[in-house]
């Protein structure tokens, strides 16, 4: 059986939740291997959510909110942006592939895009195979 | 006032008033080429000559200029009056003899022929007119007269064949010359016409349509030429209420609100970026909303349905989907288009024995009573073929001399290639967001669907709603609709805004975070995140506090509070851990 990655997705409420909702809505088919956990905003997103997310036993985690200037609470995503750019630095020192984490924007209205951004990213977890993390 | 006598009528006037003045009023027509209302007469044609009597004096007066008098007797069409003016036409007609007016005037007086010879190429009677006009009125100062005796002439600076630096190409000139002796060559940077409506040229100020709301004139300023040049004013002089203020400027209006209704509308999708179709290449192929105007009664054409060269057409052409439904321009349906093609359809058969075809892909009557009226136009006898038309040509008949459209399409019913010729073209272009919709998304916090049109809230359960808290949204900025679906919409949107107000409160999402005060060790980094400035420093206690009404529960500051002091509640750190467990149940930690 080949390997099912597990990808946790931290959605913000307002684009990329609704964005994968309308993908639903629209019979759009996207890869199950991504598991959405909706938070209002992408600024919203500790990093120590990742680094949890990775602890228990995620083979990839995404992180999608509005596009840049679209976000509803003005520049939530900016943050996001910054955070998720060092906790890369930070997950390369601990021998996690700095591409199992994903930082994307999906609006509203673009199901389809979300569809592609999700197979996207379960492909390029499969091709890096399971996280092996040593204690 | 002074008393006086016109043609045997006893009559009174303001003294100083010109005689032609007196007699229009008392409804007496005195002939005259360089008389306009509004610039100061300068009895250069001699045409309105009038024999004036006072006491035993009688003397030839021009009618233009010559002020009434206590006692004068006035006639206009006597045998001298007539000998006179008899002897001016045939000077006018030895100088001007192929200018229409002179000569219909002439044989009014019976000139038939000039003794002095003919010239069949001149046109100006160097009355000044438009000299005057330019420097009193319009106060330009391009043209002016040149040389003398018989070399006088009327010209521009430096006698370049056209004005092109100091001419504000306003066109008085050519208005005001009797004889038609100025032509215009390009009226292009004469401003004022609206583009989508070029059935002709409007004037710097005017009412833009009949059923206008309100219904009063607005000035061009970039066509108007007092606000150019600082001269004309005259519409100010004509308005008795003295309604015309040329200092007025646009303002910007502040109001506080509480809800907003976004209703911004659509623009029409430009036919030219479909060439095929000869939109502004050829004449007679028009924009739906050109012909719109044309069967409007008040339009250009007063409603008939006209080529530009004035005759009526033999076969009109309406072709459905122009940039709708087309993988190149705009995927969506237009919706509206198939309607107001039929609806042109019907007044054309009203108002003309034009032939009438439909080039359709499908005839979405979807509407109520629709698919009726399709049927009562093809019971008309209107012609509809299935296919969508490739191109629009010229074409002549077989003769070679009169021209016409070829319409090219394929009738898929059939199966066979077409060609239809037509005198006009009528293309439904689609309806497409405005080009400004980015900008008034972002003022507004919208987001739109990859057509470009707002994105409601929800396409079921909340179609006029967005994203952001009383903002609404309806009509064609949300998507194309017709004005019953318009109508249903926004005064669905109406009733949300007022549902609202008469509640008198808002109920506020229970999202919202909140600051542990013994955990917070005051160093504000949460401060300067928080987009509202919901959060503030609270000197006496050492510690931030978040105002409740302000936040919007984003929960940026949470994420980014080194203490951990800040809850979310409904997302706190916990609740999300406990959301990754669950999530990863099956994965076994690491």
């Amino acid at each position: 059986m080949s390997f099912e990655p597990k990808i946790v997705g931290f959605l913000c409420n307002w684009c990329s939740y609704t964005g994968a909702d309308l993908a639903g809505v629209s019979r759009i088919k996207w890869p199950p291997n991504v598991r959405p956990i909706r938070v209002m905003c992408s600024g919203r997103i500790d990093p120590t959510f990742i680094v949890k997310a990775f602890r228990q036993g995620a083979d990839g985690v995404l992180v999608s909110g509005c596009h840049p200037g679209d976000c509803h609470y003005y520049e939530g995503n900016y943050k996001a942006l910054r955070r998720i750019h060092l906790l890369k630095r930070v997950l390369e020192q601990f021998g996690i592939h700095p591409d199992r984490l994903k930082l994307t924007w999906v609006s509203a209205a673009e199901g389809e895009r979300w569809a592609q951004v999700t197979k996207e990213i379960t492909e390029t977890v499969r091709r890096l195979g399971p996280l092996q993390l040593k204690e | 006032m002074v008393k006086f006598k016109i043609d045997g009528i006893q009559t009174e006037a303001e003294a100083g008033t010109a005689i032609l003045k007196v007699a229009q009023k008392v409804g007496i027509e005195i002939p005259t080429l360089c008389y306009y209302e509004g610039i100061e007469a300068y009895a250069a044609c001699r045409v309105c000559n009038v024999e004036v009597v006072r006491g035993r004096r009688r003397r030839m007066v021009t009618a233009c200029n010559y002020p009434v008098s206590e006692g004068i007797e006035i006639f206009t069409d006597n045998e001298r009056a007539r000998r006179t003016r008899r002897m001016i036409l045939e000077m006018l007609l030895a100088r001007c003899s192929e200018v229409p007016v002179i000569k219909q005037m002439a044989a009014k007086y019976g000139v038939e022929k000039s003794r002095f010879g003919y010239d069949p190429k001149e046109k100006c009677i160097l009355c000044g007119l438009c000299v005057r006009m330019c420097s009193e009125i319009v106060k330009a100062n391009v043209l002016s007269f040149a040389y003398s005796g018989t070399a006088r002439k009327v010209v521009t600076p430096l006698e370049q064949e056209m004005a092109t630096d100091t001419c504000i190409a306003c066109g008085a000139c050519a208005h005001v010359c009797p004889t038609g002796a100025i032509t215009i060559e390009d009226l292009s940077r004469r401003k004022g016409e609206v583009p989508e409506f070029f059935l002709g040229p409007t004037t710097a100020i005017s009412i833009p349509f009949q059923q206008a709301v309100p219904k009063v004139p607005f000035i061009d300023p970039e066509s108007c030429i007092r606000m150019q040049t600082g001269g004309c004013g005259i519409c100010a002089k004509v308005c008795e209420p003295e309604a015309i203020n040329y200092d007025m400027k646009d303002e910007t209006v502040e109001l506080d609100v509480g809800q907003i209704l976004v209703v911004t509308g659509f623009q029409v999708f430009d036919a030219r970026q479909m060439a095929q179709y000869g939109y502004g290449k050829l004449d007679n192929v028009l924009s739906s909303l050109e012909f719109e105007r044309m069967l409007n009664s008040t339009g250009p054409t007063g409603s008939r349905v006209l080529m530009k060269n004035g005759k009526e057409p033999r076969a009109i052409g309406i072709i459905h989907c122009i940039g709708s439904r087309d993988e190149h321009h705009h995927r969506y349906c237009s919706r509206v288009c198939c309607m107001y093609a039929l609806k042109f359809a019907h007044l054309i058969k009203d108002r003309s024995q034009a032939e009438v075809y439909q080039f359709y892909i499908d005839m979405r009557a979807f509407g109520k009573g629709y698919e009726e009226f399709y049927s009562r136009i093809l019971d008309e006898g209107v012609n509809v073929i299935r296919g969508k038309a490739a191109e629009v040509v010229e074409a002549t008949w077989g003769d070679g001399r009169e021209g016409h459209l070829l319409v090219r399409c394929e009738d898929t019913l059939i199966g066979k290639f077409r060609e239809i010729p037509v005198d006009m073209v009528i293309l439904c272009a689609a309806l497409e967001p405005n080009a400004d919709a980015d900008k008034v998304a972002k003022v507004f916090s919208l987001q739109r669907s990859p057509d470009g049109f707002y994105l409601e809230r929800h396409p079921k359960l909340d179609p006029m709603g967005t994203m952001t808290d009383g903002i609404y949204i309806a009509g064609c900025c949300q998507g194309p609709k017709d004005i019953p679906d318009t109508v249903a919409q926004a005064a669905g949107a109406a009733a949300r805004a007022l549902a609202l107000i008469s509640k008198g409160e808002v109920f506020l999402d229970p999202i919202r975070a909140s600051i542990d005060e013994n955990l917070c060790g005051g160093c504000k980094i949460c401060n300067n995140l928080c987009p509202y400035t919901a959060i503030t420093f609270d000197e006496v206690k050492k510690a931030s506090v978040v105002n409740e009404t302000l936040c919007k529960g984003c929960g940026t500051c949470v994420a980014a509070c080194p203490a951990g002091a800040i809850t979310g509640s409904g997302f706190t750190d916990a609740q999300i851990y406990a959301e990754i467990e669950g999530i990863l149940a099956d994965a076994g930690s690491k």
